[in-house]
Protein backbone atom coordinates (compact mmCIF):
# COMPACT_ATOMS: atom_id res chain seq x y z
CA UNK A 1 0.00 0.00 0.00
CA UNK A 2 1.89 2.64 1.30
CA UNK A 3 5.56 4.11 -0.05
CA UNK A 4 4.61 2.15 -3.39
CA UNK A 5 5.96 5.25 -4.97
CA UNK A 6 9.61 5.49 -3.63
CA UNK A 7 12.16 4.56 -5.99
CA UNK A 8 9.62 4.11 -9.21
CA UNK A 9 9.90 5.92 -12.30
CA UNK A 10 9.05 9.41 -11.80
CA UNK A 11 10.46 10.03 -8.64
CA UNK A 12 12.49 12.62 -10.55
CA UNK A 13 14.85 14.11 -7.91
CA UNK A 14 16.90 11.47 -6.81
CA UNK A 15 17.24 10.76 -3.13
CA UNK A 16 15.00 14.59 -2.41
CA UNK A 17 14.08 14.91 1.10
CA UNK A 18 17.04 17.35 2.45
CA UNK A 19 15.33 20.42 0.76
CA UNK A 20 12.22 21.75 1.70
CA UNK A 21 11.13 22.34 -1.77
CA UNK A 22 13.30 22.05 -5.08
CA UNK A 23 14.99 25.15 -6.23
CA UNK A 24 12.78 27.36 -8.38
CA UNK A 25 9.29 25.45 -7.61
CA UNK A 26 8.78 27.53 -4.64
CA UNK A 27 6.31 29.70 -6.97
CA UNK A 28 4.58 27.06 -7.52
CA UNK A 29 3.66 25.67 -4.36
CA UNK A 30 2.86 29.28 -2.93
CA UNK A 31 -0.60 29.70 -4.34
CA UNK A 32 -2.00 26.62 -2.98
CA UNK A 33 0.68 27.14 0.17
CA UNK A 34 -0.53 30.34 1.33
CA UNK A 35 -4.28 29.94 1.33
CA UNK A 36 -3.88 26.94 3.38
CA UNK A 37 -1.68 28.22 5.64
CA UNK A 38 -4.41 31.29 5.95
CA UNK A 39 -7.73 29.43 5.49
CA UNK A 40 -7.23 26.30 7.13
CA UNK A 41 -3.98 25.74 9.51
CA UNK A 42 -4.60 29.37 11.24
CA UNK A 43 -8.19 29.13 11.69
CA UNK A 44 -7.44 25.52 13.70
CA UNK A 45 -5.05 26.83 15.65
CA UNK A 46 -7.02 30.11 16.26
CA UNK A 47 -9.63 28.04 17.05
CA UNK A 48 -7.87 25.36 19.55
CA UNK A 49 -6.71 29.18 21.60
CA UNK A 50 -10.54 30.71 21.45
CA UNK A 51 -11.32 27.52 23.55
CA UNK A 52 -9.46 29.39 26.19
CA UNK A 53 -11.42 32.54 25.99
CA UNK A 54 -14.69 33.72 26.77
CA UNK A 55 -14.97 35.02 23.48
CA UNK A 56 -18.87 35.49 22.44
CA UNK A 57 -20.54 37.88 20.09
CA UNK A 58 -21.69 40.62 20.11
CA UNK A 59 -19.79 41.52 23.67
CA UNK A 60 -18.54 45.11 24.09
CA UNK A 61 -16.15 44.24 26.85
CA UNK A 62 -12.47 42.52 25.58
CA UNK A 63 -12.15 38.95 25.05
CA UNK A 64 -10.07 37.52 27.96
CA UNK A 65 -8.65 34.33 29.11
CA UNK A 66 -9.90 32.23 31.04
CA UNK A 67 -7.81 29.23 31.19
CA UNK A 68 -9.55 25.55 30.92
CA UNK A 69 -12.89 27.00 32.35
CA UNK A 70 -14.54 26.47 29.32
CA UNK A 71 -13.49 22.91 29.52
CA UNK A 72 -14.67 22.56 33.30
CA UNK A 73 -18.23 23.91 32.65
CA UNK A 74 -18.06 21.28 29.28
CA UNK A 75 -17.14 18.71 31.90
CA UNK A 76 -20.47 19.19 33.75
CA UNK A 77 -22.64 20.33 30.34
CA UNK A 78 -25.03 16.91 30.31
CA UNK A 79 -26.90 18.24 27.23
CA UNK A 80 -23.25 17.88 25.55
CA UNK A 81 -22.40 14.58 26.52
CA UNK A 82 -25.90 13.81 25.52
CA UNK A 83 -25.40 14.98 22.09
CA UNK A 84 -21.90 13.28 22.17
CA UNK A 85 -22.61 9.99 23.06
CA UNK A 86 -26.12 10.59 20.23
CA UNK A 87 -23.01 11.45 17.70
CA UNK A 88 -21.23 8.29 18.82
CA UNK A 89 -24.47 6.15 18.34
CA UNK A 90 -24.97 7.51 14.84
CA UNK A 91 -21.86 6.82 13.73
CA UNK A 92 -21.69 3.82 14.78
CA UNK A 93 -25.19 3.29 13.50
CA UNK A 94 -24.32 4.39 10.38
CA UNK A 95 -21.04 2.85 9.85
CA UNK A 96 -21.54 -0.78 10.14
CA UNK A 97 -24.54 -1.20 8.29
CA UNK A 98 -23.31 1.29 5.03
CA UNK A 99 -19.81 -0.59 5.15
CA UNK A 100 -21.87 -4.05 5.06
CA UNK A 101 -24.50 -3.34 2.77
CA UNK A 102 -21.23 -1.57 0.41
CA UNK A 103 -19.45 -4.34 0.60
CA UNK A 104 -22.56 -6.73 -0.47
CA UNK A 105 -23.17 -4.05 -3.39
CA UNK A 106 -19.57 -4.12 -4.32
CA UNK A 107 -19.66 -7.60 -4.46
CA UNK A 108 -22.46 -8.03 -6.42
CA UNK A 109 -20.90 -5.12 -8.69
CA UNK A 110 -17.91 -7.23 -9.55
CA UNK A 111 -19.64 -9.84 -10.87
CA UNK A 112 -20.52 -9.84 -14.10
CA UNK A 113 -24.36 -9.36 -13.24
CA UNK A 114 -26.47 -8.09 -16.14
CA UNK A 115 -27.99 -5.01 -14.89
CA UNK A 116 -24.83 -4.21 -13.12
CA UNK A 117 -24.49 -0.67 -14.85
CA UNK A 118 -28.12 0.31 -13.43
CA UNK A 119 -26.86 -0.41 -9.86
CA UNK A 120 -23.48 1.15 -11.03
CA UNK A 121 -25.37 4.87 -11.71
CA UNK A 122 -27.90 4.08 -9.32
CA UNK A 123 -25.01 3.69 -6.07
CA UNK A 124 -23.52 7.35 -7.69
CA UNK A 125 -26.70 9.31 -7.24
CA UNK A 126 -26.93 9.59 -3.63
CA UNK A 127 -23.28 10.81 -3.35
CA UNK A 128 -24.12 13.42 -6.62
CA UNK A 129 -26.99 14.73 -4.24
CA UNK A 130 -26.97 18.16 -2.11
CA UNK A 131 -27.06 16.85 1.50
CA UNK A 132 -30.08 19.29 1.80
CA UNK A 133 -31.90 17.78 -1.15
CA UNK A 134 -31.20 14.16 0.56
CA UNK A 135 -32.75 15.46 3.67
CA UNK A 136 -35.70 17.19 1.94
CA UNK A 137 -36.28 14.00 -0.25
CA UNK A 138 -36.61 11.26 2.80
CA UNK A 139 -39.25 13.85 4.46
CA UNK A 140 -41.00 13.37 1.88
CA UNK A 141 -40.54 9.95 1.99
CA UNK A 142 -41.41 9.54 5.81
CA UNK A 143 -43.92 12.22 6.53
CA UNK A 144 -46.54 10.35 8.02
CA UNK A 145 -49.63 11.14 5.46
CA UNK A 146 -48.62 11.90 2.56
CA UNK A 147 -45.46 9.71 2.40
CA UNK A 148 -44.56 6.34 0.73
CA UNK A 149 -43.46 4.56 3.52
CA UNK A 150 -46.48 4.82 5.60
CA UNK A 151 -48.29 3.93 2.77
CA UNK A 152 -46.44 0.82 1.53
CA UNK A 153 -46.92 -0.26 5.24
CA UNK A 154 -50.60 0.51 5.00
CA UNK A 155 -51.06 -1.38 1.55
CA UNK A 156 -48.82 -4.31 3.32
CA UNK A 157 -51.52 -4.36 6.22
CA UNK A 158 -49.06 -4.02 8.56
CA UNK A 159 -50.50 -1.16 10.30
CA UNK A 160 -51.33 2.60 9.98
CA UNK A 161 -47.85 3.36 10.16
CA UNK A 162 -46.47 6.23 12.24
CA UNK A 163 -44.41 9.75 12.46
CA UNK A 164 -41.16 8.67 12.15
CA UNK A 165 -39.02 11.35 12.26
CA UNK A 166 -41.15 13.22 15.70
CA UNK A 167 -41.18 9.85 17.43
CA UNK A 168 -39.11 9.94 20.31
CA UNK A 169 -38.24 5.96 19.89
CA UNK A 170 -38.14 6.33 15.87
CA UNK A 171 -36.29 9.35 15.23
CA UNK A 172 -32.32 8.40 15.66
CA UNK A 173 -32.90 4.88 13.46
CA UNK A 174 -34.80 6.81 11.00
CA UNK A 175 -32.22 9.62 10.20
CA UNK A 176 -29.54 6.58 10.52
CA UNK A 177 -31.17 4.81 7.90
CA UNK A 178 -30.44 8.28 6.10
CA UNK A 179 -27.10 8.33 6.75
CA UNK A 180 -26.44 4.87 5.27
CA UNK A 181 -28.21 5.50 2.61
CA UNK A 182 -26.56 8.81 1.72
CA UNK A 183 -22.98 7.22 2.61
CA UNK A 184 -23.07 4.18 0.79
CA UNK A 185 -21.68 5.18 -3.17
CA UNK A 186 -17.78 6.23 -1.28
CA UNK A 187 -17.66 2.91 0.55
CA UNK A 188 -19.17 0.67 -2.41
CA UNK A 189 -16.67 2.62 -5.21
CA UNK A 190 -13.70 2.42 -2.55
CA UNK A 191 -14.55 -1.17 -1.59
CA UNK A 192 -15.15 -1.90 -5.40
CA UNK A 193 -11.46 -0.47 -6.19
CA UNK A 194 -9.94 -3.28 -3.40
CA UNK A 195 -12.01 -6.37 -4.92
CA UNK A 196 -10.49 -4.93 -8.87
CA UNK A 197 -7.45 -5.29 -7.35
CA UNK A 198 -7.43 -9.08 -6.29
CA UNK A 199 -6.02 -10.76 -8.65
CA UNK A 200 -8.64 -12.75 -10.71
CA UNK A 201 -5.98 -15.55 -11.10
CA UNK A 202 -6.30 -16.23 -7.21
CA UNK A 203 -10.02 -16.28 -7.02
CA UNK A 204 -10.18 -19.16 -10.20
CA UNK A 205 -7.49 -20.88 -8.57
CA UNK A 206 -9.10 -21.09 -5.04
CA UNK A 207 -12.43 -21.97 -6.74
CA UNK A 208 -10.56 -24.71 -9.08
CA UNK A 209 -9.27 -26.49 -5.78
CA UNK A 210 -13.28 -26.60 -4.90
CA UNK A 211 -13.33 -23.51 -2.41
CA UNK A 212 -16.83 -22.83 -1.48
CA UNK A 213 -17.48 -18.86 -1.86
CA UNK A 214 -17.46 -17.98 1.68
CA UNK A 215 -14.03 -19.47 2.28
CA UNK A 216 -12.81 -17.73 -1.10
CA UNK A 217 -14.29 -14.15 0.65
CA UNK A 218 -12.26 -15.20 3.75
CA UNK A 219 -9.34 -16.31 2.19
CA UNK A 220 -8.55 -14.86 -0.90
CA UNK A 221 -10.76 -11.51 -1.19
CA UNK A 222 -10.82 -10.06 2.65
CA UNK A 223 -7.22 -10.19 2.63
CA UNK A 224 -6.80 -8.37 0.13
CA UNK A 225 -9.95 -5.82 0.92
CA UNK A 226 -8.75 -5.47 4.44
CA UNK A 227 -6.33 -2.14 4.10
CA UNK A 228 -9.06 -0.52 1.65
CA UNK A 229 -12.39 -1.53 4.36
CA UNK A 230 -10.15 -0.52 7.05
CA UNK A 231 -9.45 2.85 5.89
CA UNK A 232 -13.07 3.58 4.53
CA UNK A 233 -14.56 2.66 7.75
CA UNK A 234 -12.51 5.04 9.38
CA UNK A 235 -13.07 7.82 7.26
CA UNK A 236 -16.62 7.15 7.28
CA UNK A 237 -16.76 7.09 10.95
CA UNK A 238 -14.87 10.75 10.68
CA UNK A 239 -17.18 11.90 8.22
CA UNK A 240 -20.28 10.57 10.20
CA UNK A 241 -19.40 12.18 13.28
CA UNK A 242 -18.97 15.18 11.91
CA UNK A 243 -22.18 15.26 10.01
CA UNK A 244 -24.62 18.25 10.09
CA UNK A 245 -26.73 19.38 6.83
CA UNK A 246 -28.73 15.75 6.60
CA UNK A 247 -30.40 15.72 10.58
CA UNK A 248 -30.20 19.49 10.32
CA UNK A 249 -32.87 19.38 8.00
CA UNK A 250 -33.88 15.92 8.80
CA UNK A 251 -35.10 16.67 12.55
CA UNK A 252 -32.98 19.69 13.36
CA UNK A 253 -31.87 17.89 16.12
CA UNK A 254 -35.45 17.18 17.83
CA UNK A 255 -37.15 15.39 19.20
CA UNK A 256 -36.47 16.23 22.62
CA UNK A 257 -32.65 16.81 21.30
CA UNK A 258 -33.04 12.65 20.44
CA UNK A 259 -31.21 13.51 17.60
CA UNK A 260 -28.86 16.48 17.97
CA UNK A 261 -25.66 15.73 17.09
CA UNK A 262 -22.56 17.02 18.53
CA UNK A 263 -22.18 19.57 14.99
CA UNK A 264 -25.39 20.78 15.62
CA UNK A 265 -25.12 21.13 19.15
CA UNK A 266 -21.80 23.20 18.13
CA UNK A 267 -23.35 24.95 15.43
CA UNK A 268 -26.18 26.47 17.93
CA UNK A 269 -24.05 27.02 20.52
CA UNK A 270 -21.95 29.60 18.28
CA UNK A 271 -24.25 31.07 15.96
CA UNK A 272 -27.19 30.79 18.12
CA UNK A 273 -26.47 31.72 21.47
CA UNK A 274 -23.14 33.79 20.45
CA UNK A 275 -20.72 31.36 22.72
CA UNK A 276 -17.63 31.14 20.25
CA UNK A 277 -15.41 30.68 23.19
CA UNK A 278 -17.56 27.71 24.97
CA UNK A 279 -18.62 25.91 21.19
CA UNK A 280 -14.87 25.97 20.62
CA UNK A 281 -14.30 24.20 23.03
CA UNK A 282 -16.65 21.64 22.49
CA UNK A 283 -14.82 21.42 18.63
CA UNK A 284 -11.43 20.56 20.89
CA UNK A 285 -13.07 17.81 22.31
CA UNK A 286 -14.64 16.42 19.26
CA UNK A 287 -11.16 16.83 17.63
CA UNK A 288 -9.38 14.60 19.95
CA UNK A 289 -12.00 11.86 19.67
CA UNK A 290 -11.20 11.87 16.53
CA UNK A 291 -7.48 12.14 16.82
CA UNK A 292 -8.21 9.14 18.49
CA UNK A 293 -9.76 7.13 16.00
CA UNK A 294 -7.38 8.06 13.68
CA UNK A 295 -4.66 6.88 15.89
CA UNK A 296 -6.72 3.12 16.33
CA UNK A 297 -6.97 3.28 12.27
CA UNK A 298 -3.12 3.91 11.90
CA UNK A 299 -2.26 1.44 14.68
CA UNK A 300 -4.65 -0.86 12.73
CA UNK A 301 -3.01 -0.15 9.57
CA UNK A 302 0.79 -1.01 10.65
CA UNK A 303 -0.80 -4.23 12.34
CA UNK A 304 -2.66 -5.18 9.08
CA UNK A 305 1.16 -4.05 6.99
CA UNK A 306 2.78 -6.78 9.38
CA UNK A 307 0.40 -9.36 9.17
CA UNK A 308 0.72 -9.31 5.39
CA UNK B 1 -24.73 -26.92 -11.43
CA UNK B 2 -27.77 -26.60 -9.70
CA UNK B 3 -26.09 -24.64 -6.78
CA UNK B 4 -24.85 -22.37 -9.09
CA UNK B 5 -27.95 -20.90 -10.89
CA UNK B 6 -29.28 -20.89 -7.36
CA UNK B 7 -26.48 -19.00 -6.69
CA UNK B 8 -27.17 -16.24 -9.63
CA UNK B 9 -30.76 -16.25 -8.80
CA UNK B 10 -30.14 -14.86 -5.02
CA UNK B 11 -27.85 -12.27 -6.99
CA UNK B 12 -29.79 -11.18 -8.84
CA UNK B 13 -32.64 -11.06 -5.91
CA UNK B 14 -29.92 -9.44 -3.63
CA UNK B 15 -29.56 -6.66 -6.71
CA UNK B 16 -33.48 -6.09 -7.09
CA UNK B 17 -33.11 -5.11 -3.55
CA UNK B 18 -30.56 -2.77 -3.82
CA UNK B 19 -31.91 -1.12 -6.81
CA UNK B 20 -34.87 -0.47 -4.65
CA UNK B 21 -33.45 0.96 -1.60
CA UNK B 22 -31.11 3.36 -3.73
CA UNK B 23 -33.69 4.23 -6.47
CA UNK B 24 -37.46 4.82 -4.17
CA UNK B 25 -36.20 7.94 -2.68
CA UNK B 26 -35.62 9.40 -5.65
CA UNK B 27 -38.55 8.36 -7.92
CA UNK B 28 -40.43 9.87 -4.55
CA UNK B 29 -39.20 12.93 -4.84
CA UNK B 30 -40.10 13.29 -8.54
CA UNK B 31 -43.39 12.17 -8.32
CA UNK B 32 -44.06 14.64 -5.39
CA UNK B 33 -42.64 17.39 -7.54
CA UNK B 34 -45.11 17.07 -10.31
CA UNK B 35 -48.24 16.21 -8.26
CA UNK B 36 -51.46 18.75 -8.17
CA UNK B 37 -51.92 20.02 -4.59
CA UNK B 38 -55.23 17.62 -3.98
CA UNK B 39 -53.24 14.32 -4.94
CA UNK B 40 -50.80 15.04 -2.29
CA UNK B 41 -53.54 16.08 0.23
CA UNK B 42 -54.51 12.87 -0.56
CA UNK B 43 -54.43 9.97 2.07
CA UNK B 44 -53.31 7.36 -0.17
CA UNK B 45 -50.40 8.63 -1.86
CA UNK B 46 -49.95 7.23 -5.09
CA UNK B 47 -46.38 6.51 -6.91
CA UNK B 48 -47.32 7.88 -10.39
CA UNK B 49 -49.03 11.18 -10.40
CA UNK B 50 -52.56 10.82 -12.30
CA UNK B 51 -52.48 14.47 -13.11
CA UNK B 52 -48.90 15.57 -13.59
CA UNK B 53 -48.64 19.46 -13.29
CA UNK B 54 -45.49 22.11 -13.31
CA UNK B 55 -47.73 24.33 -10.55
CA UNK B 56 -45.27 23.13 -8.31
CA UNK B 57 -42.52 24.69 -9.77
CA UNK B 58 -44.09 27.69 -10.87
CA UNK B 59 -44.86 28.17 -6.92
CA UNK B 60 -41.76 27.33 -5.90
CA UNK B 61 -39.95 30.13 -7.64
CA UNK B 62 -42.57 32.41 -6.17
CA UNK B 63 -42.09 32.06 -3.09
CA UNK B 64 -38.49 31.63 -2.73
CA UNK B 65 -35.75 33.49 -4.57
CA UNK B 66 -34.75 30.16 -6.40
CA UNK B 67 -33.07 31.98 -9.64
CA UNK B 68 -31.28 34.53 -7.35
CA UNK B 69 -29.87 31.74 -5.39
CA UNK B 70 -28.86 29.43 -7.96
CA UNK B 71 -26.81 32.36 -9.36
CA UNK B 72 -25.10 32.84 -6.12
CA UNK B 73 -24.61 29.03 -6.33
CA UNK B 74 -23.16 29.37 -9.73
CA UNK B 75 -20.98 31.74 -9.05
CA UNK B 76 -19.34 30.16 -5.32
CA UNK B 77 -19.36 26.90 -7.60
CA UNK B 78 -17.45 27.88 -10.74
CA UNK B 79 -15.47 30.44 -9.10
CA UNK B 80 -14.46 27.75 -6.23
CA UNK B 81 -13.61 25.53 -9.05
CA UNK B 82 -11.58 27.35 -11.15
CA UNK B 83 -9.34 28.93 -8.22
CA UNK B 84 -8.97 25.40 -6.64
CA UNK B 85 -7.05 23.77 -9.94
CA UNK B 86 -5.32 26.83 -10.89
CA UNK B 87 -3.49 27.09 -7.83
CA UNK B 88 -3.75 23.71 -7.26
CA UNK B 89 -1.88 22.02 -10.32
CA UNK B 90 1.00 23.47 -9.89
CA UNK B 91 1.23 22.64 -6.01
CA UNK B 92 -0.01 18.71 -7.36
CA UNK B 93 3.11 18.80 -10.06
CA UNK B 94 5.80 19.55 -7.36
CA UNK B 95 3.86 16.98 -5.22
CA UNK B 96 3.84 14.07 -7.91
CA UNK B 97 7.64 14.72 -9.62
CA UNK B 98 9.78 16.39 -6.26
CA UNK B 99 9.83 14.31 -3.48
CA UNK B 100 10.59 16.99 -0.81
CA UNK B 101 9.77 17.66 2.65
CA UNK B 102 7.34 19.95 1.48
CA UNK B 103 6.18 17.21 -0.69
CA UNK B 104 5.40 14.89 2.17
CA UNK B 105 3.88 16.80 4.36
CA UNK B 106 1.08 18.47 1.89
CA UNK B 107 0.54 14.75 1.49
CA UNK B 108 0.13 14.19 4.82
CA UNK B 109 -2.05 17.07 5.20
CA UNK B 110 -4.39 15.99 2.60
CA UNK B 111 -4.75 12.88 4.81
CA UNK B 112 -5.77 14.74 7.78
CA UNK B 113 -7.66 17.41 6.03
CA UNK B 114 -10.17 14.48 5.19
CA UNK B 115 -11.30 13.85 8.74
CA UNK B 116 -11.04 18.20 9.05
CA UNK B 117 -13.06 19.31 12.17
CA UNK B 118 -15.40 21.90 10.53
CA UNK B 119 -16.99 22.25 14.21
CA UNK B 120 -13.47 23.76 14.97
CA UNK B 121 -12.54 25.86 12.10
CA UNK B 122 -15.68 27.37 11.69
CA UNK B 123 -15.85 30.05 14.43
CA UNK B 124 -12.23 31.39 13.12
CA UNK B 125 -13.31 31.44 9.76
CA UNK B 126 -16.33 33.36 11.00
CA UNK B 127 -14.44 35.95 12.84
CA UNK B 128 -11.85 36.37 10.40
CA UNK B 129 -13.98 36.80 7.14
CA UNK B 130 -16.42 39.04 9.71
CA UNK B 131 -12.78 41.25 10.03
CA UNK B 132 -12.11 41.14 6.41
CA UNK B 133 -16.04 42.28 5.72
CA UNK B 134 -16.55 39.62 3.47
CA UNK B 135 -19.41 37.61 5.43
CA UNK B 136 -22.36 37.78 3.76
CA UNK B 137 -20.69 37.60 0.75
CA UNK B 138 -20.02 35.40 -2.27
CA UNK B 139 -16.56 36.34 -2.68
CA UNK B 140 -15.92 35.24 1.20
CA UNK B 141 -17.64 31.80 0.58
CA UNK B 142 -15.65 30.97 -2.45
CA UNK B 143 -12.26 31.34 -0.43
CA UNK B 144 -13.50 29.48 2.08
CA UNK B 145 -14.56 26.76 -0.66
CA UNK B 146 -11.29 26.49 -2.10
CA UNK B 147 -9.53 25.38 0.62
CA UNK B 148 -12.00 23.16 0.96
CA UNK B 149 -11.58 21.82 -2.21
CA UNK B 150 -7.57 21.51 -1.90
CA UNK B 151 -7.10 18.18 -0.36
CA UNK B 152 -9.12 16.18 -2.77
CA UNK B 153 -8.35 18.12 -5.79
CA UNK B 154 -4.55 18.31 -5.10
CA UNK B 155 -5.28 14.08 -4.26
CA UNK B 156 -6.85 13.62 -7.59
CA UNK B 157 -4.17 15.94 -9.40
CA UNK B 158 -0.96 13.97 -8.09
CA UNK B 159 -2.78 10.57 -9.80
CA UNK B 160 -3.04 12.84 -13.25
CA UNK B 161 0.69 14.03 -13.18
CA UNK B 162 1.93 10.46 -12.11
CA UNK B 163 0.00 9.35 -15.25
CA UNK B 164 2.16 11.47 -17.29
CA UNK B 165 5.23 9.33 -18.26
CA UNK B 166 8.82 11.61 -16.92
CA UNK B 167 10.22 10.47 -20.59
CA UNK B 168 7.83 12.98 -22.38
CA UNK B 169 9.28 15.69 -20.61
CA UNK B 170 12.71 14.10 -20.75
CA UNK B 171 12.51 13.96 -24.05
CA UNK B 172 11.35 17.65 -24.55
CA UNK B 173 14.40 18.70 -22.28
CA UNK B 174 17.07 16.84 -24.35
CA UNK B 175 15.39 18.78 -27.36
CA UNK B 176 16.16 22.26 -26.02
CA UNK B 177 12.98 22.96 -24.56
CA UNK B 178 13.12 25.02 -21.23
CA UNK B 179 11.44 23.68 -18.05
CA UNK B 180 8.69 26.25 -18.40
CA UNK B 181 8.31 25.54 -22.49
CA UNK B 182 7.88 21.73 -21.72
CA UNK B 183 5.19 22.23 -19.31
CA UNK B 184 3.06 24.57 -20.75
CA UNK B 185 3.55 22.61 -24.36
CA UNK B 186 4.12 19.16 -23.58
CA UNK B 187 2.61 18.44 -19.59
CA UNK B 188 -0.44 20.60 -19.31
CA UNK B 189 -2.39 19.39 -22.77
CA UNK B 190 -1.88 15.95 -21.48
CA UNK B 191 -2.96 16.92 -18.16
CA UNK B 192 -6.32 19.13 -19.25
CA UNK B 193 -8.41 16.05 -19.28
CA UNK B 194 -7.62 15.34 -15.78
CA UNK B 195 -7.94 19.09 -14.63
CA UNK B 196 -11.17 19.43 -15.66
CA UNK B 197 -12.38 16.31 -14.14
CA UNK B 198 -11.02 17.83 -10.81
CA UNK B 199 -12.36 20.81 -11.34
CA UNK B 200 -15.90 19.77 -11.68
CA UNK B 201 -15.78 17.41 -8.88
CA UNK B 202 -14.96 20.50 -6.90
CA UNK B 203 -17.93 22.15 -9.00
CA UNK B 204 -20.27 19.47 -7.61
CA UNK B 205 -18.75 19.59 -3.66
CA UNK B 206 -19.43 23.79 -4.25
CA UNK B 207 -22.65 23.39 -5.14
CA UNK B 208 -23.77 21.30 -3.08
CA UNK B 209 -21.95 22.26 0.17
CA UNK B 210 -24.68 23.76 2.98
CA UNK B 211 -22.62 24.25 6.43
CA UNK B 212 -20.48 26.94 5.39
CA UNK B 213 -22.95 28.39 3.48
CA UNK B 214 -25.41 28.36 6.00
CA UNK B 215 -23.11 30.08 8.64
CA UNK B 216 -21.45 32.81 6.46
CA UNK B 217 -24.32 34.26 4.17
CA UNK B 218 -27.09 36.29 5.77
CA UNK B 219 -29.78 38.25 4.25
CA UNK B 220 -31.55 35.87 1.38
CA UNK B 221 -30.23 37.94 -1.35
CA UNK B 222 -26.90 36.36 -0.96
CA UNK B 223 -27.95 32.64 -0.40
CA UNK B 224 -27.02 29.79 -1.84
CA UNK B 225 -29.33 27.55 -3.52
CA UNK B 226 -29.26 24.64 -0.62
CA UNK B 227 -30.16 27.31 1.82
CA UNK B 228 -32.29 28.32 0.62
CA UNK B 229 -33.96 25.03 -0.13
CA UNK B 230 -34.16 25.00 3.69
CA UNK B 231 -36.61 28.05 4.13
CA UNK B 232 -39.23 26.33 1.92
CA UNK B 233 -39.39 24.41 5.51
CA UNK B 234 -40.56 26.42 7.28
CA UNK B 235 -40.59 27.64 11.80
CA UNK B 236 -42.69 24.40 12.42
CA UNK B 237 -41.23 21.72 10.11
CA UNK B 238 -44.37 21.82 8.27
CA UNK B 239 -44.06 22.43 4.48
CA UNK B 240 -45.81 22.91 1.03
CA UNK B 241 -44.83 19.15 -0.02
CA UNK B 242 -45.23 19.94 -3.90
CA UNK B 243 -43.09 23.24 -3.76
CA UNK B 244 -40.46 21.56 -1.58
CA UNK B 245 -40.13 18.74 -4.04
CA UNK B 246 -40.19 20.83 -7.28
CA UNK B 247 -37.27 23.13 -5.57
CA UNK B 248 -35.21 20.45 -4.33
CA UNK B 249 -35.25 18.46 -7.85
CA UNK B 250 -33.95 21.56 -9.68
CA UNK B 251 -31.55 22.08 -7.42
CA UNK B 252 -30.08 18.58 -7.99
CA UNK B 253 -30.22 18.63 -11.59
CA UNK B 254 -27.05 20.50 -12.54
CA UNK B 255 -24.62 18.28 -9.62
CA UNK B 256 -26.71 14.89 -11.32
CA UNK B 257 -25.62 16.03 -15.12
CA UNK B 258 -22.04 16.86 -14.39
CA UNK B 259 -21.65 13.50 -12.00
CA UNK B 260 -23.05 11.73 -14.80
CA UNK B 261 -20.74 13.36 -17.28
CA UNK B 262 -17.29 12.48 -14.84
CA UNK B 263 -18.40 9.84 -12.79
CA UNK B 264 -16.06 7.44 -14.51
CA UNK B 265 -13.40 9.71 -13.93
CA UNK B 266 -13.90 10.27 -10.22
CA UNK B 267 -14.66 6.82 -9.37
CA UNK B 268 -11.48 6.04 -11.75
CA UNK B 269 -9.64 8.85 -9.99
CA UNK B 270 -11.11 7.67 -6.43
CA UNK B 271 -9.93 3.83 -7.51
CA UNK B 272 -6.52 4.57 -8.11
CA UNK B 273 -6.60 6.82 -5.11
CA UNK B 274 -7.47 4.16 -2.76
CA UNK B 275 -5.54 1.85 -4.62
CA UNK B 276 -2.17 3.86 -4.41
CA UNK B 277 -2.50 5.52 -1.07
Amino acid sequence: MKRSARGAPGGGDGPGGGRLVDHGAWFLVLPALIPILVLSVGPLLYGIALAFTDSQSGRTEPTQWIGTLNFQDLLHDTLFWDSFRIGLLWAVGVTIPQFLLALGLALLLNENLRFRWLARSLAIIPWAMPEVVVGIMWRLVYNPDAGILNETIRDLGLGEGRDWLSGLATALPAVIVVGVWAGMPQTTVALLAGLQNTPHELHEAAAMDGAGAWRRFRTVTWPALKPVALAITALSFIWNFNSFALVYVLTNGGPGGRTRLPMLFAYEEAFRYGQFGYAAAMGCVMVAVISVILALYLVGRLRGGEDA
Amino acid sequence: MRTRKSARASQYLALLGYLVFLAFPFLWLISTAFKPPRELGSLHPTWIPKDPTLANFRQAFDEQPLLDAALNSLIAAVGAAVIAVLIATPMAYVMARHRTRLAKAATGWVVVSQAFPFALVIIPLFLVLKNLRLINSVAGLIMVYVVWALPFALWMLVGYVRAVPTELEEAAAVDGAGKVRTLVSITAPLLAPGIVATALFAFISAWNEFFFALVLLKTPEKQTLPVVLTHFLGAEGVADLGPLAAAAFLATLPSLVVFAVIQKRITGGMLAGAVKS
